[in-house]
């Protein structure tokens, strides 16, 4: 049991052993280190002006990753390397980032900048090719009222066009092999427990280790990317006295490829999920793209887009629509039940105080299911659903022998249509008058609310519309024709998503 | 790309500095997380921290009870203010009054302050804020322009004015389109938030450093607060992290606050607002309603036209006098109406008071004349950039010049020859054909194309305001400063001015040093905004710059023998012939001599008049113009819409710095963007705003830039005589992106051809949905 956390910084271990539970990792930076090139823009994670890099081990490869430091809580960058925009420049020398957004007049203000600038580290330091598509993804996390983004973009591409062999070549390669080094000798196995009974941090090792926190305060916080849980605290004021990393947990980032599914850890982060969910399918890897911005994709977790039972979560209605189900443990206890089983009521899901997510399991599309999924939002970025809705079609020749709708933002909870899936199966995808009997059931299977997002009514026609979308791709016409964005065959060409 | 048919008056020498793309003053330090903004800066010793505290669950209605014992009894907590504690006058209203610093007797909005907490670290002022009882006697609130029409209140009285007999010439016309809609609001999302740091000084004095455009009303309004001479109370600003307009008069009330706490504790005092905070509390872009008629011929030409503006002004004026004369003075746009009747109402509403934000209140007059030539367009069923050309005020160079709906003759115009230039370099006829072949085949996806002109007045309305100041030092070491009236909020003012100083010296940019805006060193300044700080700054700077050179010429003449008209100041050295010194020898020479180094330059507009009581004069100095040609397509399933492709044609004249001219209408041609796309602000029916972060208020983020967005700047020069012939920059190309929202209408258009499609703005895809089912059902449309 270690009563501090390390993480490293310019080749530095810096241990921390006093800290709130609550404490952000931006707060550290600029409250108790003084580095205050790092910003705070929003305190919710959506600006990516406070953007680091964190450095960690994946199978031996030492990889860098862009957070919002926001709300990351200080204790689970425990064995990371932090990276952040005072770190880069070498000397008077400044990193080939900083040196092309100089040169290609990349700030104004200079406020969201050093957000940038680490968004971009992390796109560079990573080796392989990098296009346009890349750089706007690497930067969805990251707004930009000055610019208008263009030279930003045209300084990502020129940066990371010359890199010899689109490798990195900067301080941070030439020192990757100590940096291993430090950050295996950081990983000493230990578990983690700051704090008191009253207040504390803790990072267990082991489900056992959770149990036996748990039962003694079982009103502690789960946490895993605080992407969620972190906006408790910088926005609702909560005061979450209690914490319980599960980031460490031994085996739960795993994901095993099996033959008839794939079986993801709940912390297995949304980044990671959906490299490979989106193998499975174009529209997953381009509703996984469009989930949040890089930087949440990067520290939450797909148990936490489940667990948190949100009606607008944007994994849950394409798990639905793929029938995944899930795993829970408590102590003496592992049971596994459908997904769409797990969301009760708003704010209610089938889990008790003690159970755990651990895995997520998802049955891979059979060559006779069209899968189909359209997110609607204000924005293509980083925003958060209006509605989503996933079909999944079951095909007998042009027949549909099965359907499976699910929907976010159109009830309480992520919810299968059940009148329009019922109405569909029989009917003929080479036949559009066959449809509407679906689509007429759609608008009665959903009494959906109006708020900020859109309207009732814009919610029950953009579901139609998008059903019917589904549909008429599904019968032939290119997704090119259909579309703004996402076209699927631009993505088999290996196109932008 | 060059103008050569814009033969303009005589200008001056040619430049090296001046002109030059050069990096922007603070781009080394941006990148490197080095250049400090106020929160950035060490704390001095015993820094407080304040957090604004405010009434949760009212919007309107009469303060019943405060009970601020638990905040007070927080540990930690220093002091709570309130009204009482203001000294003198509590208001920080930057015109007529009706803005409390602290809310006293009643609450206005949702989100009012009324008192502050001031504590020994901020978290524990966010904590304590929240623990306040405030009680009050709710009112029913009015909330949109309806609520404030059936109230009948307004925070200024209505206003209007007119050109010839517009109803007349209406009524006369063989062809009428009327139509009403909306126009919403728009949140400025500087990524800094508003923050002030107070420190007291000498006896009474307080320094604020604020991050502010306006820091002589900062410094006006917390003397006036405190009962202290304005002498007492200097307000100084580095840089800003963004303004965009919201941080003219919003920047204000933060910095007393500060001040207010810093007298009070007689401790330094800072504050800095939550996002959230920041977006509930402070002001943003007026929202409208427009109601309009307008005549026309079977050619398109306007014959007349009646408009009424209903701005939703929130509770106070603020600035709203001048934002909606802005509309009137650009509800002409580019377009020589015969006859107009322009009027508007500044209504009352209880929610926070719109303020300035880029354009000032222009975006939504020209809003209203681009969805008029459209609509002129769809009904007589011509290319919308035809109608618009046949209304466009004549270039300059036409026999006779058209005059403005409120007598300005428009004798610089340049938009038929620039909108010639840019229809052939987009390749717009052929895209319209090429679109109107894909809406043909096309069910589900629509696409659209529009080429929309700006015509942007420069210069303060507010005649007074049209005046600079700047203060020049030259060190013994050749080493040079400048400090003037404007402030940087990353429009690279600091660097242009910069460059003009550099160029008087003949010194590379290098060689001049910019300095925090400070109202001990340059006072009384106008703020900065109306897109004016480099025209009327660097004029300033270059009169304080070539003072103190005239000086040096005069000792180099003795120097080097020869007269001082022939001395030369070029590459840092100077010359007269082949003879020359370095500038830093002559600078130490002059300095034995005892010359002085130091001057200060001053700037007044010329030229400008303007009568509002007969709503006649020439109230701009200048206009700036541009278009853009912009192209969308829609999803008529989901009311989703991507711009696929911008071209813009831009006219800064002689650019000052073509790179920073460059950037300014890319970044405001995107914040247009959102503001007629995606940037929707939701207020409850309680009044209460619903959309104060980054998660629920959408900017553009990279990807909604168009991979194909070209932008140039039009080869040519200002008219009058601007500071090296440049133009202003700031402010018209927001109003670029007006383009991409009558591409949307164009698009919707297609579905039901003779009919103008219900749009408002934003266009959100629900919006757009929405215009879709009505003109699936065109027999509902107007």
């Amino acid at each position: 049991m270690r009563r501090s956390i390390r993480y490293l910084s310019q080749g530095r271990v810096i241990e921390v052993a006093d800290f709130d539970p609550t404490t952000t990792l931006l707060d550290h930076l600029r409250l108790a280190r003084r580095r205050t090139g790092t910003k705070e823009g929003c305190n919710e994670g959506d600006c990516g002006a406070c953007t680091v890099a964190l450095g960690r081990l994946v199978d031996g490869r030492l990889v860098y990753e862009p957070v919002t430091a926001c709300i990351r809580l200080l204790g689970t960058v425990d064995g990371c390397e932090v990276v952040t925009v005072e770190d880069l420049a070498e000397g008077g020398r400044l990193h080939p980032i900083q040196r092309a957004l100089v040169d290609r007049h990349g700030s104004q203000c200079g406020f969201c900048t050093p957000g940038i600038v680490m968004s971009l580290f992390t796109l560079y330091a990573a080796p392989g090719p990098v296009d346009r598509a890349a750089v706007l993804d690497r930067l969805s996390g990251n707004l930009c009222r000055c610019t208008g983004y263009r030279p930003i973009v045209d300084a990502a591409l020129e940066a990371c066009a010359a890199r010899p062999d689109d490798r990195p070549d900067d301080l941070f390669a030439a020192a990757a092999a100590e940096t291993r080094l430090a950050l295996a000798a950081l990983d000493d196995g230990e578990e983690v427990f700051v704090g008191d009974e009253d207040r504390f941090f803790a990072a267990p090792r082991r489900l056992d280790t959770l149990d036996h926190i748990l039962a003694a305060c079982p009103d502690a916080t789960l946490v895993a990317g605080a992407t969620d849980v972190g906006l408790w605290i910088t926005k609702a004021g909560r005061d979450l006295p209690r914490l319980i990393h599960l980031g460490h947990l031994d085996g739960l980032d795993r994901v095993e490829e099996r033959d008839d599914e794939i079986v993801l850890g709940a912390t297995v982060t949304l980044e990671e999920a959906g490299r490979i969910l989106g193998r499975l399918d174009p529209d997953i890897a381009h509703l996984f793209r469009r989930i949040a911005g890089a930087q949440v994709r990067a520290s939450g977790t797909l148990g936490g887009n489940i667990a948190n039972g949100s009606p607008i979560g944007d994994t849950p209605p394409l798990l639905i629509a793929l029938d995944a189900s899930i795993e829970l443990v408590r102590p003496g206890h592992v049971r596994r039940l459908p997904l769409e089983d797990f969301f009760i009521a708003y704010g209610r899901q089938d889990r008790a105080h003690d159970e755990i997510l651990t895995r997520i399991f998802v049955p891979r599309p059979r060559p006779n299911h069209a899968l189909r999924v359209f997110k609607i939002a204000k924005r293509h970025d980083q925003d958060i659903s209006g509605l989503l809705g996933a079909v999944r079609l079951t095909l007998d020749g042009h027949a549909i022998a099965a359907a499976r709708l699910a929907f976010g933002g159109m009830a309480a909870t992520p919810k299968r249509a059940m009148g329009a899936e019922t109405a569909l199966v029989g009917a003929s995808i080479a036949d559009p008058a066959s449809w509407r009997p679906a689509l007429d059931a759609l608008r009665a299977d959903f009494t959906p609310l109006s708020d900020l997002r859109a309207s009732a009514d814009y919610r029950t026609e953009a579901a139609v519309g998008l059903v019917g979308k589904a549909l008429v791709e599904i019968a032939g016409t290119p997704t090119t024709r259909t579309r703004i964005a996402g076209s699927r065959e631009e993505a088999s060409h290996g196109r932008a998503l | 790309m060059g103008a050569p048919s814009d033969a303009a008056p005589p200008t001056g020498d040619p430049t090296t500095v001046v002109g030059q793309p050069l990096a922007h003053e603070s781009a080394r330090l941006h990148v490197a997380g080095s250049a400090a903004y106020i929160d950035d800066l060490p704390e001095p010793a015993g820094t407080l921290h304040i957090v604004p505290g405010w009434c949760r669950t009212a919007t309107r209605g009469r303060i019943l009870r405060l009970d601020l014992d638990v905040v007070r009894a927080t540990p930690g907590v220093v002091a709570v203010l309130t009204a009482a504690d203001v000294p003198s006058v509590n208001d920080c209203s930057p015109s007529v009054g009706g803005d409390p610093v602290f809310a006293a007797q009643e609450i206005r909005f949702h989100g009012q302050v009324v008192f502050a907490v001031v504590a020994e670290t901020r978290a524990i002022a966010r904590r304590a804020a929240r623990l306040a009882v405030i009680e009050v006697e709710a009112e029913k609130p009015a909330i949109t322009v309806a609520d404030a029409l059936d109230r009948g209140t307004d925070v200024l009285p209505p206003y209007a004015f007119s050109k010839g007999d517009a109803a007349a010439a209406i009524a006369a016309s063989p062809h009428v389109v009327s139509d009403g809609f909306m126009i919403g609001g728009q949140e400025h999302f500087y990524l800094e938030t508003q923050v002030a740091l107070a420190v007291p000084g000498d006896g009474d004095e307080i320094r604020i450093l604020a991050s502010t455009q306006h820091p002589t009303e900062v410094s006006h309004i917390a003397a006036r607060a405190l009962g202290l001479p304005e002498a007492a109370v200097p307000c100084e600003c580095r840089r800003m992290g963004g303004g965009f307009g919201g941080k003219e008069s919003q920047a204000t009330q933060w910095a007393v606050i500060a001040a207010l706490a810093a007298r009070l504790t007689g401790r330094p005092a800072k504050i800095r607002l939550d996002r959230d905070d920041d977006m509930v509390m402070t002001g943003k872009r007026h929202d409208f309603r427009v109601d309009w008629s307008a005549g026309f011929d079977d050619t398109g030409r306007l014959i007349g036209v009646e408009v009424d503006f209903l701005a939703r002004c929130g509770h106070s004026a603020d600035l709203s006098q001048g934002v909606v004369d802005r509309t009137m003075f650009h509800a002409d746009n580019a377009y020589d109406y015969p006859a107009a009747r322009i009027a508007t109402r500044r209504l009352m509403t209880d929610t926070v008071s719109a303020t300035a934000f880029r354009g000032f209140g222009g975006p939504q007059g020209m809003v209203f004349a681009e969805r008029m030539i459209d609509a002129i367009a769809i009904r007589l069923a011509k290319d919308p950039l035809d109608v618009r050309m046949a209304n466009y005020y004549p270039d300059h160079e036409a026999e006779s010049h058209g005059v403005t709906p409120y007598g300005q003759v428009v004798d610089d115009g340049i938009l038929r020859a620039l909108t010639g230039r840019l229809e052939a370099t987009s390749d717009y006829r052929a895209r319209v054909a090429a679109i109107d072949a894909f809406n043909r085949t096309s069910p589900v996806l629509k696409k659209g194309i529009a080429l929309t002109p700006v015509k942007f007045g420069i210069s303060f309305t507010l005649a007074h305001l049209n005046q600079a100041g700047a203060l020049v030092h030259v060190y013994t070491d050749g080493s040079v400063s400048v400090n003037h009236g404007g402030t940087e909020m990353g429009q690279g003012l600091m660097t242009k001015v910069a460059q003009v100083v550099a160029e008087v010296f003949g010194l590379p940019l290098a060689g001049v040093r910019v300095t925090a805006t400070a109202t001990d060193k340059v006072p009384n300044t106008a703020p900065t905004a109306a897109s004016s700080g480099s025209d009327m700054n660097g004029w300033a700077a270059r009169r304080a710059a070539e003072a103190i050179r005239e000086r040096l010429a005069t000792v180099a003449a003795h120097l080097l023998g020869g007269e001082a008209c022939d001395v030369r100041f070029v590459g840092g050295r100077v010359r007269i012939d082949a003879r020359e010194l370095t500038f830093a020898d002559v600078v130490k020479q002059a300095h034995f001599a005892r010359v002085p180094l130091s001057a200060t330059g001053f700037y007044a507009t010329p030229g400008i008049t303007w009568d509002r009581v007969a709503g006649h004069g020439r109230p701009f100095f200048y206009f700036a113009y541009g278009a853009a040609c912009s192209e969308v397509v829609i999803d008529t399933f989901t009311g989703e819409m991507r711009l696929t492709r911008a071209d813009i044609l831009h006219d800064a004249g002689r650019s000052l710095n073509p790179a920073i001219d460059i950037g300014q209408i890319e970044g405001a041609f995107v914040q247009g963007m959102g503001w007629v796309t995606a940037e929707e602000l939701v207020w409850d029916d309680k009044g209460r705003l619903l959309t104060h972060a980054p998660s629920t208020y959408k900017i553009p983020t990279a990807h909604d830039v168009p991979e194909d967005f070209h932008v140039a700047l039009w080869e040519g020069e200002a008219r009058v005589d601007t500071i090296h012939r440049s133009k202003a920059v700031g402010e018209p190309p927001f109003m670029l992106a007006i383009s991409v929202h009558s591409a949307i209408l164009r698009a919707l258009a297609s579905l039901a051809p003779g009919h103008l499609p219900p749009l408002d703005l934003p266009a959100t895809p629900e919006a757009i949905l929405k215009a879709v089912r009505a003109m699936r059902h065109p027999e509902t449309a107007p």
